[in-house]
């Protein structure tokens, strides 16, 4: 088993998706044979290869860093689910 | 009433040039089609108020001389296309509710042309799938069926909808977009033609992101002719899209000469698998011999790496896709789970992502965590990032030798009922794309062109995969192509219920 269920529990966390503890073992399963599809990669030899980072050999545009957008306090928050005096609301952060 | 929605784009633009129609009638047929059409669930949401608004206001600018070519088409809109103030979802229950503020570049850009939005079309829950089955709306359904039989097929992923509603003649034409096959393999198992550019080719902008390095769109038509008109609609340079390229858009559509003497085709020996069915080798090779006859030359080539595409694919795709999808996390936009009593904000996160997300997108996301993890980051993400360099070297070397386009089948299979996967392992669904993920991985254009039908009457694409930004040269091979086959079979109606 390439991930265990606390692998699973520990990914689980890190993506912030609750998973109830009952199906950690089966997502482990399930997670375990998609890395193992990937496993092998480990057969290319990759020795002096670069990664990719841009598929297309062109370098990122600059622009001049001037505000060219703005004012849309009720644009932005009109799709929030809960919105308080022009502020997202959320639920306690800081005690 | 003649039922307009037939038309393809090239005819309809001439006969609406000719003063023969008006984009009023076309629309208000397509709009008929359309509420017939509930069976096959291809529309998430129909928008026939703006539509017959469009129609008006293309009419009076045709009437004024020189519109565009777009000008008074009605098409469709996949889900995933930000559209101003329309429900704009991705076809997931996270985005529950959403109404943009403001326009995709792509639709912009088909707007200001004149084209007509219909409606939003069904899809896979985030581009994520190749059945159409992980979507909120439920599958969509192909209007193909096999032989005598009524078991429902799928149209394919992610771009499902798109395919129904243009195989069903519900629309003219529709968009699509394409991270490994998205455009692609739905149109070979519909019958229709749909093309990914070049990789930079058309603005993300506004277009929700499932692998930014990954991700074009591309229009889904029913003719080659079409695809070049629509997708120069659709391209442009994009400020707001930083990976948009600010090369020159070309006349696709001028470029359909029909002359491909000397074009050398390459036949990659590594598309040709075990267990593939007979009749997609036959048409294959049956495709490569038409090119000869047009005055192609026809030469084997090799991609060595093609093997390792479908892992690395699976690697980078659901990295970026964690990425892009941290988002939603029910603060901004969509939804939100219901908090219980003194529940914390992590509470809330995990939760309305627990809620919000389908399984195979939760199981993506956390595929892209693990890959992207401390300690297992060099060992998968950076070393499918590498291997992502020798996959796009291979075709760099083909093209280098001179070969102009690739041929290959565009799926190993014709489309499969619904249901049929969802005993298998994922893996079974990702071989889908195992003919169509390495276009992305490299970057390239490619084209999927119905051939002909397999035993069962379902149909089959070819695929032609071209140099960077040489789409021109590739639809113009493809027109070939589609002169040759002379595919015109269309499937039968069992779902208008009027």
């Amino acid at each position: 088993m390439l991930i265990d269920k606390d692998t699973a529990a520990r990914v689980a966390r890190l993506a912030r998706i609750s998973v109830p503890e009952q199906e950690l073992t089966d997502l482990a399963d399930q997670l375990s044979n998609i890395i193992g599809f990937m496993e092998q990669l480990n057969e290319v030899d990759v020795e002096n290869v670069d990664p990719m980072t841009s598929v297309t050999p062109t370098l990122l545009k600059q622009r001049p860093d001037l505000i060219n957008d703005g004012n849309q306090q009720e644009k932005i928050l009109s799709n929030a689910p809960d919105s308080r005096e022009g502020f997202f609301a959320v639920p306690k952060v800081v005690e | 009433m003649e039922n307009f929605a037939k038309l393809t784009i090239s005819e309809a633009r001439d006969k609406l040039r000719n003063k023969e129609l008006t984009s009023l009638e076309i629309t208000e047929s397509c709009l008929v089609s359309i509420g017939q059409s509930k069976s096959l669930n291809a529309f998430s949401i129909s928008t026939p108020d703006l539509a017959l608004e469009q129609a008006k206001n293309a009419d009076k600018r045709i009437a004024l001389g020189e519109a565009p070519s777009m000008c008074g088409i009605p098409i469709g809109i996949k889900d995933l296309f930000c559209t101003k103030g329309v429900q704009t979802q991705a076809a997931s229950r996270i985005l529950d509710g959403f109404k943009p503020e403001y326009e995709s570049t792509v639709t912009q850009n088909l707007w200001d042309d004149g084209a007509i939005m219909l409606g939003k079309l069904n899809m896979d829950e985030f581009a994520m799938g190749s059945s159409n089955e992980t979507s909120i709306y439920g599958a969509a359904i192909n209007p193909w069926r096999g032989g005598n039989s009524e078991v429902p097929l799928t149209p394919g992923g992610s771009s499902g909808g798109s395919a129904a509603a243009v195989a069903a003649d519900l629309c003219l034409a529709a968009t699509g977009t394409d991270t490994g096959g998205s455009i692609r393999q739905p149109a070979a198992f519909t019958g229709t033609v749909g093309i990914k550019p070049t990789y930079g080719r058309v603005s993300r902008w506004g277009v929700v992101a499932f692998a930014s390095s990954l991700d074009q769109a591309g229009p889904m038509t029913k003719s080659v002719r079409d695809a070049s008109i629509m997708l120069e609609a659709m391209a442009s340079h994009d400020d707001k899209d930083s990976t948009s390229s600010n090369f020159e858009v070309p006349n696709f559509e001028a470029a359909l000469t029909g002359n491909i003497k000397g074009k050398k085709i390459g036949l990659p020996k590594e598309y040709r698998m075990d267990g593939m069915p007979p009749e997609i080798e036959k048409l294959w090779t049956q495709g490569a011999e038409m090119l000869k006859d047009s005055g192609a030359i026809v030469v084997d080539v090799n991609l060595p790496h093609t093997k390792y595409a479908l892992p690395v694919y699976y690697v980078l795709a659901p990295a970026e896709a964690s990425s892009n999808l941290a988002r939603y996390d029910g603060v901004r936009y969509g939804h939100r789970a219901t908090l219980k009593a003194g529940d914390n904000i992590d509470e809330m996160y995990s939760n309305t992502r627990a809620e919000g997300f389908g399984k195979e997108v939760q199981r993506r996301i956390m595929i892209g965590t693990y890959v992207l993890s401390a300690g297992f980051y060099d060992a998968y993400y950076r070393k499918a990032q590498r291997v992502r360099t020798l996959i796009k070297r291979d075709f760099d070397e083909v093209f280098a030798n001179g070969v102009d386009a690739i041929l290959t089948p565009t799926t190993p299979s014709a489309a499969f009922p619904i249901g049929e996967m969802n005993d298998k392992n994922p893996i079974e669904m990702y071989l889908n794309d195992i003919f169509t993920v390495t276009v992305n991985l490299a970057g390239l254009p490619g084209i999927s062109v119905p051939a002909g039908l397999d035993n069962n009457g379902l149909p089959l694409g070819l695929q032609l995969i071209g140099r960077p930004w040489e789409e021109a040269e590739l639809l113009n091979t493809a027109f070939v192509l589609e002169n040759a086959l002379q595919f015109s079979e269309k499937p039968q109606n069992w779902w208008s219920n009027s």
